[in-house]
Order: structure tokens, then C-alpha cells, then sequence
């Protein structure tokens, strides 16, 4: 499948000399999610700007669709919906005249069904009169969202769409993008929140310093970054390590009565094997079994420190 | 052309003015009324006539600009301003709109309150004097350039500004001091002789003196220069927003 949103060599300097963008390039596919992480000031809001056409790229190229964002960027736009990172809305406007302009801008005719059903799905319905600035901060990001979706886009940006959002609109924004998903719209997300990409993505991108690092299939890049641990709980309170069980790098929790034995997934021989078979050999009596996977988080904690060393 | 973001950008544009529509349609009628005690009343009492002109009718089309001008400016500047200051104008730029769009969304709408303004200034004042229009095409025409020529500038002006005191300086320092000097409450041939030849760099002059004589037939300059003069500040205007348009001038970084 030909990618939807393709960059090549994106470079963005701006006006002061600072390099935000280092030769970005990296293809979407169509209908997929993709979500970038990156510590802040690493480059995500420039990104998205830079192809939303906020700001100007210094070198390189972008298309949405097969159309230049610079030479075709009418149609290019047209299948561009962005929510920014920042609450921007007109202070004295009512809800459903804000939605109605964002539909208008993109060239779309009126089509109050549509403009409903979005108010709605975003639990916004009841709110349509109310003056933008008599809403809460979470409604105002409802608000942000309902724009961009007004003009049906086929790629939609979300920049850090719940940071310092509360639970449930987290919950129903993580809905939300399920529901477009499966109507086929791509989407491209910035988070700080691991936890978010990890439940929500499809594949992964780690952006520091202006660098895109890596872009990988979010459970190939688990598999393949991911270490495991196993956690052997035994039926004795034991005070160190058993001599026996010296080779296998096992440490002890801190009341007694577990084991952490870390292993990569990648190896070749996880060595668990050996590492039951020794811990029977030295009479200790297994209570249970436990296996963790580790998180994005420690990947990405991982990734980014080894890139500062 | 995408003519339905011109269309959303006017009608947004043109909702601003009618939240406050009460507010837009009061001051025009309180401040005319005020003009016609303070300066036909105080001052008409000691001027009876100016070049055959009851002061109080003569000083209408003076009053008319000099409202059309400011209301234009400020409308348009701060339209675009606005945006920009609160952020909102990131929609603007996302949209697949170029910029001739949101020139005429903005501008179309900030010349519209402007005329408004005016109609409602000539209105009140029809209720104080009598006023006859002896070159009603002429008239529309003054009036029509004038809003648009003015709200380019203060869309200009708003993409210039980077501060609230920015966008209220040019028109509370350069504007309000050339249309009051501008012969809008006197006739120039009634000033000292260098005063008359000082006067003739205030292109407001030259918009007022062809507005008036739309409305009496009488006119401090001749009626070709006032012509020439709000087509060159129109067409200027249009050119400086080309220039922004294609550097993308304070608007993209
Ligand atoms: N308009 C600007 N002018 C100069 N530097 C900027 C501008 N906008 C952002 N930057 C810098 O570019 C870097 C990337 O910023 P940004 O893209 O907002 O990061 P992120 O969204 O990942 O937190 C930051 O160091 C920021 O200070
Ligand atoms: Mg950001």
C-alpha cells in the first residue's frame, strides 16, 4: 500500500538559527496510527506544523496523499485535520459557529448532520451555544477535536491531545480514535505518555533532539527492545541468593521471598531452562511463576539516555 | 478559489459585529449626535455658511469619513490581530486557503461594518440637517473606496502589529491627526496661505474634499485628484498585501 503521508528529508531551521528538524524521513501507511514520542522540545509540534503548513520547511519535501504540501497545498490540506497542542479558541464565540468556520475553511459545504453527530460523539451536543470561554479546559480540547474532524479528514494530527486532560476524556479520546481508525483515517499522535502509545498505536516513532531514532511496529519494537523478567516466587523466606544459583545473575526482592531473573528476548538461549532446573536442583520449592514484559517506557528511558552518552 | 472559507471567514468575521450589535449601532448615532451639538450648535452659531453650505450640513461628509476610515481600520486590524495574538490564526494557515481568501474574508468584512457605520452616520445626521446628494454615484463610489482602501490598511496594520499598543498606535497617531487636519470640520481655503500649501501632503484632503463634493458640488481640490488619490492609496494597499503574501511577512516563521 502506497503511504499516505510520506517525508523526505525534512529539515526545519528556524529564524534564530536553531535546527528543530534534523532530515526527517518516514512514511505513514493509510489507516494506521502512529505515534510519536519524544521528550519536549524534541521536535513533535514542529513536525506537525511544518506539514500542516504553519510553518515553512527550510529543506526537504512532504506529501499527503501524493499532493506536495507546498506545490498542491490546497489539496494536501484538504485531507488535514489538526488538533494543536495548544488551546486556541475565539473567547466570545459560541461552539457550533467555531465548528461551522472550521468546516467552511476547508472548502466544505455546510452539513449540519455531520457538525451533530461530532458534537454529539464528543459529549458536546448540549454545549453547542455555550461561549467558548464559559468551557472547561477539557471541553475546550473536545471543542478543538470536534474542529478538526468538522471537514471529514483522511489524516488527523492530535499533538498531545491529553496532556493534563482528566481520565475520562483520556478514556473517551482513546474511543475516539478507535472509532476513526476503523473508518480508515490515519493518525498521527504526539504523547509524553507511553502508557497512550502503547495502548493505542500501531507503530512507534522516538524523536529526540530534532532526530527521527527509530519508527517500529509497536509490538515488534516490545519484542525486540523489550527484556523480560521472570519473577520465581518460592516457599521459604530466603535471606541471600542460594550459592547454587550464583551463575544465573538473580536478584532478590527485598522481603525474602521472590526472585527476579532478567533475560532479553532476543538472546538466543533465555536460559530459563537451566535457571528452573538449578533453583529445583537446590531444594527450593517453586510457589509461582511470573513473567513481566517491560514497558515502552523503559525503551524509551533506555533509548534516549544511551543517545546522550 | 475556495469561496466557502471566504464565505466562513466573513460570516465569523461579521458575527463578532452583531453580538455587539447594539454597541456597533448606538456609538455611530451618540457620537454623530454629539458632533451636531458640540460643533454645529457651538461653532455654526458663529459660522453660518461655508461656501454656501450651512456648517452643519457641510461638515456630514468630514464626519462620515473620518468614522469610516477609523472604523475601518480598527475592524480589519484587529480581526486579523486577534487571531494571531490568542493563536487561533493556526487554523488559517492549515486550511487550504491561500492568502487573497483570507484578505478578502477579513477585508470584505471589517469594509462592511465600516459602511454600515457610514450609513448609519448619514442616517442620524438627515434627522439635524438637511442633506441633498448632488452626485449620488460619485458618493457610493468615495464611499466604497474608502472602507476598502482602509480596512487593507488596517489588515496591513494588524499583520504589522506584535503588541496591543502596536496596533493602536498608527491609527491614534498617524490616522485621527490627518483626518482631523484634514479638512473634515473646515474648508482648507479657510486656513492662512501656508497652512493651505502644508495641508496639500495630507492625502486625507484629497478623499474628503471628493467626498464633500459628491454631496454639494463644492470641493477644496479638483475632483480628478481626489479620484487619483483613493485609487493610488487602494492600489497601494493591494500591493503591500502582494509583498506580504508572497515573503509570508510575520505570518509563517
Ligand atoms: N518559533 C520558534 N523559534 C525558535 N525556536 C523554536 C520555535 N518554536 C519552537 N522552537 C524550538 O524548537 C524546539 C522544538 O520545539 P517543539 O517542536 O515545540 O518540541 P516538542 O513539541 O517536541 O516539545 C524547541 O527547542 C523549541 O524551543
Ligand atoms: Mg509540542
Amino acid at each position: 500500500m502506497p503511504a499516505i503521508l510520506s517525508i523526505r528529508d525534512l529539515c526545519k531551521t528556524y529564524d534564530d538559527g536553531f535546527e528543530a528538524l534534523k532530515s526527517i524521513t518516514l512514511d505513514i501507511e493509510e489507516g494506521e496510527i502512529l505515534a510519536l514520542l519524544g521528550p519536549n522540545g524534541a521536535g513533535k509540534t514542529t513536525l506537525i506544523s511544518t506539514i500542516c503548513g504553519i510553518t515553512t520547511p527550510t529543506t526537504g519535501s512532504v506529501s499527503v496523499g501524493g499532493h506536495d504540501i507546498l506545490t498542491s497545498y490546497r489539496a494536501a490540506r484538504a485531507m488535514i485535520g489538526l488538533v494543536p497542542q495548544e488551546v486556541a479558541l475565539e473567547p466570545f464565540e459560541r461552539v457550533i459557529n467555531t465548528v461551522r468556520l472550521s468546516r467552511g475553511l476547508f472548502g466544505k459545504p455546510r452539513n449540519d448532520a455531520h457538525i451533530e453527530d461530532i458534537l454529539r460523539k464528543l459529549s458536546l451536543w448540549d454545549k453547542k451555544d455555550s461561549q467558548l470561554s464559559m468551557l472547561s479546559g477539557g471541553m475546550k480540547r473536545r471543542v478543538l477535536i470536534a474542529k478538526a474532524l468538522s471537514h471529514e479528514p483522511r489524516v488527523l494530527f492530535l499533538d498531545e491531545p491529553t496532556a493534563g486532560v482528566d481520565v475520562e476524556l483520556r478514556k473517551d479520546m482513546w474511543d475516539i480514535v478507535a472509532d476513526l481508525k476503523s473508518s480508515g483515517v490515519t493518525i498521527i499522535l504526539t504523547t509524553h505518555y507511553i502508557e497512550e502509545a502503547e495502548a493505542i498505536a500501531d507503530h512507534v516513532g522516538i524523536i529526540t533532539k530534532g532526530e527521527l531514532l527509530l519508527v517500529e511496529d509497536k509490538a515488534k519494537l516490545m519484542a525486540q527492545l523489550g527484556q523480560k523478567q521472570i519473577e520465581v516466587q518460592v516457599s521459604e523466606v530466603i535471606t541471600s541468593v542460594p550459592d547454587a544459583l550464583q551463575d544465573h545473575a538473580l536478584e532478590l526482592t527485598p522481603s525474602g521471598e521472590a526472585l527476579i531473573y532478567t533475560y532479553d528476548t532476543r538472546a538466543e538461549r533465555t536460559g530459563i531452562t537451566k535457571l528452573l532446573n538449578d533453583i529445583a536442583a537446590a531444594g527450593l520449592i517453586l510457589r509461582d511463576v511470573q513473567t513481566r514484559q517491560s514497558s515502552l517506557e523503559d525503551i524509551f528511558v533506555g533509548l534516549v539516555s544511551g543517545e546522550k552518552s | 478559489m475556495n469561496w466557502t472559507a471566504v464565505a466562513a471567514i466573513y460570516r465569523f468575521e461579521m458575527a463578532r459585529f452583531f453580538r455587539t450589535f447594539m454597541q456597533s449601532f448606538l456609538s455611530p448615532v451618540l457620537s454623530t449626535s454629539l458632533y451636531f451639538v458640540v460643533f454645529g450648535a457651538a461653532i455654526g452659531s458663529r459660522i453660518q455658511e461655508v461656501e454656501g453650505v450651512s456648517y452643519g450640513a457641510f461638515i456630514v461628509p468630514g464626519l462620515i469619513m473620518l468614522s469610516v476610515m477609523t472604523q475601518a481600520i480598527s475592524n480589519a486590524s484587529f480581526g486579523i490581530y486577534f487571531p494571531k495574538f490568542i493563536g487561533t490564526i493556526f487554523e488559517m494557515l492549515s486550511a487550504p486557503v491561500s492568502f487573497l481568501e483570507i484578505v478578502l474574508g477579513y477585508v470584505g468584512a471589517a469594509a462592511t461594518k465600516a459602511l454600515f457605520i457610514g450609513i448609519v452616520i448619514l442616517f442620524t445626521a438627515s434627522f439635524f440637517v438637511d442633506i441633498q446628494i448632488a452626485h449620488p454615484g460619485a458618493m457610493v463610489l468615495f464611499l466604497l473606496l474608502t472602507c476598502l482602501s482602509f480596512a487593507l490598511l488596517g489588515f496591513i496594520l494588524g499583520i504589522w502589529a506584535r503588541s496591543f499598543e502596536q496596533l493602536q498606535l498608527v491609527p491614534l497617531m498617524i490616522v485621527t491627526p490627518l483626518v482631523f487636519l484634514g479638512g473634515s470640520f473646515y474648508s482648507i481655503t479657510m486656513l492662512p496661505p501656508i497652512w493651505q500649501k502644508v495641508t496639500m501632503f495630507n492625502p486625507v484632503v484629497y478623499l474628503v474634499s471628493g467626498f464633500r463634493w459628491s454631496f454639494f458640488g463644492i470641493a477644496d481640490v479638483p475632483i480628478m485628484f481626489s479620484l487619483l488619490a483613493i485609487a493610488g492609496f487602494t492600489v497601494l494597499c493591494m500591493a503591500v498585501i502582494w509583498w506580504i503574501f508572497k515573503t509570508g511577512w510575520r505570518i509563517r516563521n
